[in-house]
């Protein structure tokens, strides 16, 4: 589970989730979602090396984005990996976020 | 996770072997509603388990399964004897592939896939065309799903869906439950039309837990399956959950109940509701306006419940009320009982039962040096103590009892079996299933019983033909019994075939070398020959028993448990083998007595009573007991034990399988908590020594074996009495 934190050229943070976002790994997830959504105005998250997500997982990610709605903060999710997209299109919720979902090219199949 | 495909394969196993029993039944005649939705509720909840727990491969032969058994319970399929075999052929495969998961291997074997293949061909003629037309209704389904589905009464719903509301329980995730597994399986029963993710439940970001589930859905849910059905998909969960389930077509009352019922927000629910295509706008809003009315209408009076508005309206029947609220309660009240119940590894319960035993003897210790000490208060905190132990040592040892009665049903199948393959007609009967025993013999116990059952069976039952030719019934019988008899457990197979032949089996053994031909036997040494290594009576050698391995291992197994088998047998009308074990293994109840400086340990079951040995019988091994004959053994003779007799000896009388016997000691010391230690490879083969245990004292004392006792005092007292017979004989040649 690694997170790899950046300035985009638009003055917004982003984020790089590497690994599982599962219950195993929960914990650390929400400490470090919430603690970026919270500090910065403009976050952005890519998801695309995302292995696994769980509800868990999908939980923290509607968490953190209502916690951004509600400090008039932005939470964009730049990348989605096929786990993601998968969770987040079963449960309905690609408005509830927002953001378009994104293919990344050469994507297997 | 590894815990989880644990109980996943142990539940399964259960609802397996509900799932046979029951077919086994079916096919004995019974046509009971409730058995075939028992089978199919066995076989559906291992499907639900295989899906939650994504084992797929299981999953999906279950569901071949499942779909037969539907069809058996909505009688579109017969019951015959070949359905039921090619099912439990299904139950096998189904056990070798639960087999696997225990083992740690969750992914699909593709030997055992092949010969799921097989059986799910074997499977496929009794489901007939109507699987292929299945598949296309269920496409066509899909075709349907984007179009509006037309209003046929003014109070119902318009929507051909079923509405599921859920909400988790916020322990599920930590359970090892992903809300996210339960919602894909339902995909197997239907298709999702509309799905809302509700995640108001979240609490603040500071006081959210990331390990618990806050999430709750409205499920729109378009699927023929039954209410039942859907609600199995969540029943690993159901306890956690709150569930509201509304078929298709409900009326627009019971939606604004559920509106109510539900911990979110009315409008936000209703605007839900709407937004999924449950309910039209138009519907919602003449729904509240009539519950708003009647708020108006009453005025200040207390505004009625939307229950009771259903039961003024007549739209629900009081009676129907009451009677669902008291199944509620019913079935809440199960599903309590059900969780009474907790699931122990059995090392666990083995440390606790070592650990007790090492209580027992510490609190003998500490007894015997309260009593030395004189101190009256300390004998007395001592005295409660090891009363106290002695309950311990009881609860410990009881959690250890399992009933046999489940081994005894695994043998419903056996016989059925195995009567199918010798062509006999075989039935079997069970009594005292409720017999509770230690689990560790148990488990040992079921090979012996094996081989005894299928001998019986085999050697035993007549064919058909021979049976009418003796004018018994055709059916043969084969009875497992089993009863508990001073302190011991004592487990019968019995059979009414046509019982052991002794001239054959003394041919035989003489034979074989076992016996000389000369050699002076009683009817029942000669029949128990058949527990000699290397004896086989039946001329023809069939697959299922009779490879000379047979009733030897069976006596060696058995007496490996300390028990005993013995065999009562009459020619022509059957054969009755008999095996007694030891309640348990661990723990007893002993007398201590001693013989000078040695102490011994009876075991208090087998002690019927103490009597003073007097004079008269200096030397001889019998003593008259109110008129009966009672043989002892010295055992100051049998150990040779040095030093004088004291001037009063006791006997302790035992008993064991029906027979007495007395035990002749020095001095008698009373009861006594025996902790069954081994004797160590050296003193195996010492007979009348069952064990060892250790006194408070620290020293060791021998725990007689009053079973070898007894059989040795029986032996000499047979050969007495046939010497005695000979001897008459002989005087009366003589004269």
């Amino acid at each position: 589970m690694e997170f790899a934190t950046q300035t985009t050229t638009e003055g917004a943070a982003r984020i790089t989730v590497d690994g599982d976002m599962t219950i195993y790994n929960a914990a650390e997830i929400k400490q470090r979602l919430i603690d970026a959504v919270q500090t910065v105005p403009i976050l952005e998250l890519d998801l695309s090396h995302v292995g696994e997500m769980d509800t868990s997982g999908f939980q923290l990610l509607a968490l953190a984005k209502r916690e951004s709605l509600r400090q008039d903060h932005v939470l964009r999710i730049v990348g989605h990996s096929p786990a993601v997209r998968e969770v987040i299109e079963f449960f309905n919720m690609v408005a509830f976020f927002g953001d378009p979902l994104v293919i990344p090219a050469g994507e297997p199949h | 996770m590894e815990e989880i495909y644990g109980v996943f394969a142990q539940e399964a196993r259960e609802q397996l072997t509900e799932l046979e029993d029951g077919l086994l039944r079916m096919e004995q005649g019974d046509h009971d509603a409730e058995t075939i939705n028992g089978i199919f509720r066995a076989a559906h909840t291992i499907k639900g388990g295989s899906g939650v727990v994504e084992l797929h491969h299981v999953e999906k032969f279950t569901h071949i399964l499942e779909n037969i058994l539907d069809k058996m319970r909505t009688n579109e399929l017969s019951v015959s004897s070949e359905l039921i075999t090619a099912l439990l052929k299904g139950c096998d495969h189904l056990g070798a592939l639960l087999a696997r998961v225990e083992g740690g291997d969750h992914d699909p074997d593709p030997e055992l896939e092949k010969a799921g293949e097989a059986i799910a061909e074997q499977l496929r003629p009794f489901l007939g065309g109507d699987a292929a037309s299945a598949k296309k209704s269920a496409s066509g389904l899909t075709e349907a799903s984007s179009g509006a589905v037309e209003r046929d009464d003014r109070d119902t719903a318009t929507t051909d869906c079923w509405h599921i509301s859920i909400r988790f329980g916020q322990d599920v995730l930590k359970n090892g439950m992903d809300p996210l597994a339960f919602l894909r399986y339902l995909l197997s029963l239907g298709e999702i039309a509309h799905m809302t993710t509700l995640t108001d439940g979240l609490p603040e970001a500071e006081k959210m837990d990331p390990e618990c589930c806050y999430l709750g859905f409205e499920i729109n849910f378009r699927s023929h399956a039954t209410k039942d059905a859907i609600e199995n998909v969540f029943d690993f969960c159901r306890e956690e959950c709150e569930l509201h389930i509304l078929p298709p077509n409900s009326k627009v009352d019971d939606y604004l109940h559920l509106i109510e019922t539900l911990p979110e927000e009315n409008m936000r629910l209703g605007e839900i509701l709407v937004k999924s295509g449950a309910l039209t706008q138009e519907e919602l809003d003449a729904g509240l306006r009539q519950q708003f009315g009647a708020k108006v209408g009453a005025g200040d009076t207390a505004p009625p419940q939307l229950g009771d508005i259903l039961v003024q309206q007549h739209m629900v029947q009081p009676e129907l009320v009451e009677a669902a609220a008291a199944k509620q309660k019913t079935v809440s009240e199960k599903k309590a009982a059900e969780s009474r119940l907790i699931r122990v590894q059995a090392d666990k319960l083995d440390d606790l039962i070592d650990l007790v035993g090492e209580l027992v003897i510490a609190g003998a210790s500490a007894n015997l040096l309260a009593q030395k000490s004189g101190e009256s208060t300390l004998v007395e905190a001592t005295s409660v103590l090891s009363r106290l132990v002695e309950s311990i040592r009881d609860s410990a040892l009881q959690l250890r009892m399992v009933q046999i009665g489940e081994t005894f049903n695994r043998f419903q199948r056996v016989v059925r079996d195995v009567s199918k393959e010798l062509g006999k007609d075989i039935e079997l009967v069970i009594s005292g299933g409720e017999t509770e025993l230690d689990k560790s013999v148990v488990e040992k116990i079921g090979d012996p019983l094996m081989h005894l059952v299928r001998n019986a069976m085999d050697h035993g039952i007549e064919s058909a033909a021979n049976r009418a030719a003796a004018g018994k019934p055709v059916k043969g019988r084969v009875e497992l019994n089993a009863f508990h008899d001073s302190g011991s457990i004592v487990i019968e197979v019995v059979d009414d075939g046509g019982g052991l032949n002794k001239d054959k089996i003394h041919a035989k053994a003489v034979e074989k070398g076992i016996i000389q031909p000369g050699q002076p036997l009683s009817d029942q040494e000669i029949v128990n020959l058949i527990f000699e290594a290397g004896f086989s009576t039946m001329d023809k050698v069939t697959n299922l028993s009779g490879r000379g391995v047979g009733m030897d291992v069976v006596r060696k197994n058995i007496q490996a448990l300390r028990g005993m088998v013995d065999v009562k047998t009459e020619l022509g009308k059957g054969s009755r083998f008999t095996i007694r074990l030891p309640l348990t293994l661990a723990i007893i109840d002993g007398f201590l007595t001693s013989v000078g400086k040695s102490s011994y340990v009876i075991p208090l079951d087998m002690v019927v009573e103490c009597i003073e040995l007097s004079n008269t019988t200096e030397d001889r091994n019998y003593l008259n007991l109110r008129g009966e004959v009672l043989p002892f053994v010295r055992l100051r003779e049998m150990f040779e034990i040095p030093g004088v007799e004291p001037a009063r000896t006791n006997v302790v009388v035992v008993q064991y399988a029906g027979q007495k016997a007395g035990i002749v000691v020095d001095h008698l010391h009373g009861e006594f908590q025996t902790v069954i230690k081994p004797l160590g490879t050296l003193f195996r083969n010492v007979r009348g020594i069952g064990g060892s245990t250790i006194l408070g004292s620290g020293e060791v004392a021998l725990i007689l074996d009053v079973q070898a006792l007894v059989s040795r005092c029986a032996r000499l007292e047979d050969q007495r009495a046939q010497n005695a017979h000979g001897s008459k004989l002989l005087e009366a040649s003589n004269q």
